[in-house]
């Protein structure tokens, strides 16, 4: 059996619509909304501010602290267990250092940057649609950056190559591989990539080459959502 | 050799603004290859071959000579602790926080105490962000009752408008003392009402600081205000 259609209809290198607003979080210091068809990523930028525990202090800079968070009744499956467990600590981490590369911190020896990202709704690509959050919101709180960071999940079900997998294509009853990566689209370098499954050379290379093209598309809407935060208020 | 975006317009983090090398990048832009690149989010700024953003956010960095508004957090052996709405803390010497002569041992809450918000300058900024404070040069004080407020410490330049501009405006119409400081806290004492009308006008400006005609905007909406 061939995945020849998917499952919503979408052509293989289609995404899942996409919608972003900057400044949702009055309190924080920059925050974003990132939308990819049902997963919804809500991500708050505190700081830069004072860091305790002392001994986890850099002296050099800054330091980014990414927390990844699933709200207990965001998926389609069982209540999530509040208060975090081995998958979102890891998480956490690879997006932090997604992240990292781009951010300067320099300015903020002994300081932290906290980042919270939390999931209201959640359809896969969970982790990319985090990061594309957090990207908008560090930009938001007024961080210096090299350039966003888009990213996005691909990956390969029943033998066919595809772009933004949703919940029912990676629990799909074949071979599926699923591969989250990070793009600074400016570049084009890679901040993220991770695999879950099996792929070839071939189809690892062609997924990538998809990828990076609905990065440069989610890039597009990053740049209007921040732009638009300030442009908004001109008609009032 | 051409510029990439207008001047004047709202530029992200990783945008291209001009390329090749007639153009020379400032603040908040860098160099990459021929291409002059954002890396803040901010209003874009053109002054002959110099490109600069003009941030709309982010906290307070102390820099040296800074005039601001300090909180009384800790008193320590040798000072008062501050906090200054940043990342760091300012220490407030003896030395510097009075011309009378305090004794060694003597109770510095009888200076300065917990709470007490004084207007102060930065007299050094170590590369770890380690800040001095002084009070001893004019305009320098404790502040006594009034009003707190904070507000994005970027905007500060619009609340204090052209050679205080905009905040003497305010201060005449609403008839209140307000004093400022670049660490984006402000402090107002006046009549209740007035009072809350200068922090409207203020919070209004730091709202719309990026729309041209803001002071006529405001001084409208000052009459407006005061009317009522």
């Amino acid at each position: 059996m061939a995945y020849e259609k998917r499952l919503d209809g979408r052509k293989a290198d289609e995404m899942r619509k996409i919608s972003a607003k900057v400044g949702v979080i009055k309190e924080a210091n920059g925050s974003a909304m990132f939308k990819i068809g049902d997963t919804v990523a809500y991500a708050a930028v505190y700081g830069p501010r004072n860091f305790h525990p002392k001994f986890l202090q850099n002296p050099e800079k800054g330091v980014l602290r990414c927390k990844y968070n699933m709200m207990p009744f965001s998926g389609a499956g069982d209540r999530v267990r509040p208060g975090g467990n081995r998958r979102s600590k890891e998480i956490s981490m690879v997006i932090e250092s997604s992240l990292a590369s781009v951010l300067n911190l320099e300015d903020f020896p002994n300081a932290v940057v906290d980042v919270f990202i939390e999931l209201s709704q959640t359809d896969a690509g969970t982790r990319c649609a985090g990061i594309c959050a957090a990207s908008m919101a560090l930009a938001d709180a007024g961080f210096a950056m090299k350039d966003l960071v888009a990213s996005v999940s691909v990956g390969k079900v029943d033998g066919k190559v595809l772009v933004d997998l949703d919940y029912k294509e990676e629990s799909y009853d074949g071979e599926v591989a699923d591969i989250p990566i990070a793009v600074i689209p400016r570049s084009g370098k890679l901040t993220l990539l991770q695999m879950d499954g099996r792929v070839t050379k071939d189809e690892l290379k062609k997924a990538l080459e998809l990828g990076k093209k609905a990065c440069s598309q989610i890039y597009d809407v990053q740049k209007k959502a921040l732009k638009s935060k300030f442009s908004g208020d001109k008609n009032e | 050799m051409a510029l990439l975006t207008k001047d004047k317009s709202v530029v992200v983090p990783g945008e291209e603004l001009a390329s090749g090398m007639d153009y020379l990048p400032t603040n908040g832009t860098y160099r990459d290859g021929d291409k002059i690149v954002a890396a803040r989010l901010g209003l874009l700024h053109i002054e002959g071959r110099l490109l600069k953003i003009i941030p709309f956010s982010g906290k307070y960095l102390p820099k040296r000579g800074d005039v601001i508004i300090a909180k009384v957090e800790d008193i320590t052996l040798n000072g008062w602790r501050c906090y200054i709405n940043s990342a760091y803390s300012a220490l407030l010497n003896l030395r510097d926080a009075s011309s009378e002569f305090i004794a060694k041992g003597a109770d510095l809450t009888r200076y300065f105490t917990f709470g007490d918000y004084i207007v102060a300058g930065i007299t050094n900024v170590t590369s770890q962000n380690i800040v001095d404070l002084t009070l001893k040069a004019p305009g320098l004080k404790k502040l006594g009752e009034g009003r707190i407020m904070h507000i994005d410490p970027n905007k500060m330049p619009r609340v204090i408008g052209k050679a205080g501009s905009m905040v003497n405006m305010i201060k005449e119409a609403t008839d209140c003392r307000i004093s400022v400081g670049q660490n984006g806290i402000i402090w107002i004492q006046g009549s209740p009402n007035n009072e809350l009308v200068a922090v409207k006008s203020i919070e209004k400006i730091s709202a719309e600081s990026h729309v041209p005609g803001l002071t006529e905007r405001i001084k409208k909406f000052l009459d407006k205000e005061l009317k009522k």
